[in-house]
């Protein structure tokens, strides 16, 4: 298998990538609001393909304060997924699933903390499920693991693992929305190898 | 008015006083200041990895701890600074998931450090004080009159090493 360079992804490849997005992230949220029982609208995911150093600013500046929940993904491909929301979204996003509205609007509560990986999980699990579904391959997430702390710092997680093979990080922002902002970026960071494994079960290359 | 220069992550820049330079939100990357303590030249690298030997994507040097800290000190040199004078101060390292030293980059904050200190002993440029690894992220600001490194952190007073 021959390793390709993603700083030279081809608008078609691009355009898969963006599919990929969509359909996860339909997924998603479909999954999201049956969870939280309620409609949850979603908006057409934006794929970008970003500078690290400009990846802090797309969350409100590297020092906005954002939750992270981050999965290893193993099987056919290698690698790992995050779910990024700013610490507001991932309170709302918290809130409705708990029925109940935040005691502590700065700190998060060991049972939010756990709320939040499970919402993070369901998230992610949904999107690699339509990922794993459109591609064939077979994709095990592992249990999430959530951090709250500075965008840059949480950021600087996959772009560390994408940094060994780009200089650029793939984001996909998704909106969900029902009357409150919950949005949130897909990061998903395959492994070199396992980049061309999707590209080319999607028949891309 | 003194200036704040800004470093991005995998980037670097060098400063005289009265400016400042700084880098946000430091994760498992390694800040590295370094200062000549007489002429006051200093300088700021944000590393993300620890060798650029191990990656095929190698082109920024300042993404990696064995080529961006000697080409900061080449930067440093060229604004008069001399490398027999030259201290450093670094923080960050941090191992911001408990799972991270599952994946395949095995506990990159911890490495990205060792190799800091690697590069910077093979450089004989004597690490002054250091602040690393734990959890959590930081933002540092570096002050080159003083060769103060201040470090925020989220729900952490100010520290200043």
């Amino acid at each position: 298998m021959s390793d390709i360079n993603v700083d030279e992804i081809s608008s078609q490849y691009f355009d898969v990538l963006k599919e990929i997005g969509n359909i996860g992230a339909g997924n998603a949220t479909t999954a999201l609001s049956s969870m939280l029982g309620e409609k949850v609208d979603m908006a057409v995911p934006k794929v970008r393909l970003m500078e690290f150093k400009d990846v802090g600013t797309t969350m409100g500046g590297e020092e906005q304060i954002v939750a992270g929940i981050y999965l290893v993904v193993d099987g056919d491909i290698h690698g790992s997924i995050m779910f990024v929301q700013r610490k507001e979204s991932a309170k709302t996003m918290i809130s409705k699933l708990m029925g109940m509205p935040s005691e502590q609007p700065d700190e998060f509560s060991e049972m939010e903390l756990s709320a939040l990986k499970e919402i993070g999980n369901i998230i992610t699990g949904a999107y690699l499920n339509s990922l794993a579904t459109l591609t064939n391959l077979t994709i095990f997430p592992s249990i999430p693991d959530v951090c709250i702390d500075m965008a840059g710092a949480i950021l600087s997680v996959p772009a560390i693992e994408f940094g060994t093979i780009a200089d650029k990080l793939l984001l996909i922002e998704t909106d969900f929305t029902d009357d409150e902002d919950m949005s949130g970026f897909f990061i998903l960071v395959p492994d070199a190898e396992s980049y061309g494994k999707i590209l080319k079960a999607l028949g891309v290359m | 008015m003194a200036e704040t220069i800004k470093v991005g992550i995998a980037d670097l820049n060098v400063c005289t006083p009265p400016n400042l330079i700084t880098t946000i939100g430091l994760g498992s990357c390694v800040g590295i200041a370094i200062r000549d303590k007489s002429t006051k030249v200093g300088g700021l690298v944000h590393v993300m990895l620890p060798s650029s030997q191990e990656v095929k994507s190698n082109s920024n040097v300042a993404k990696f701890a064995d080529t961006g800290i000697p080409e900061l000190v080449n930067r440093l040199e060229k604004m008069g600074a001399s490398r027999s004078r030259m201290v450093a101060k670094i923080a960050g390292g941090a191992k911001m998931f408990a799972f991270q030293s599952k994946t395949e980059l095995a506990a990159v904050g911890e490495r990205n450090v060792e190799a800091t200190k690697k590069a910077l002993a093979a450089l004989r440029i004597p690490i002054i004080a250091e602040d690393t690894g734990e959890n959590y992220g930081r933002t540092v600001t570096f002050n080159p009159e003083t060769g103060d490194y201040e470090i925020k952190a989220v729900g952490k007073p100010v520290k200043v090493i």
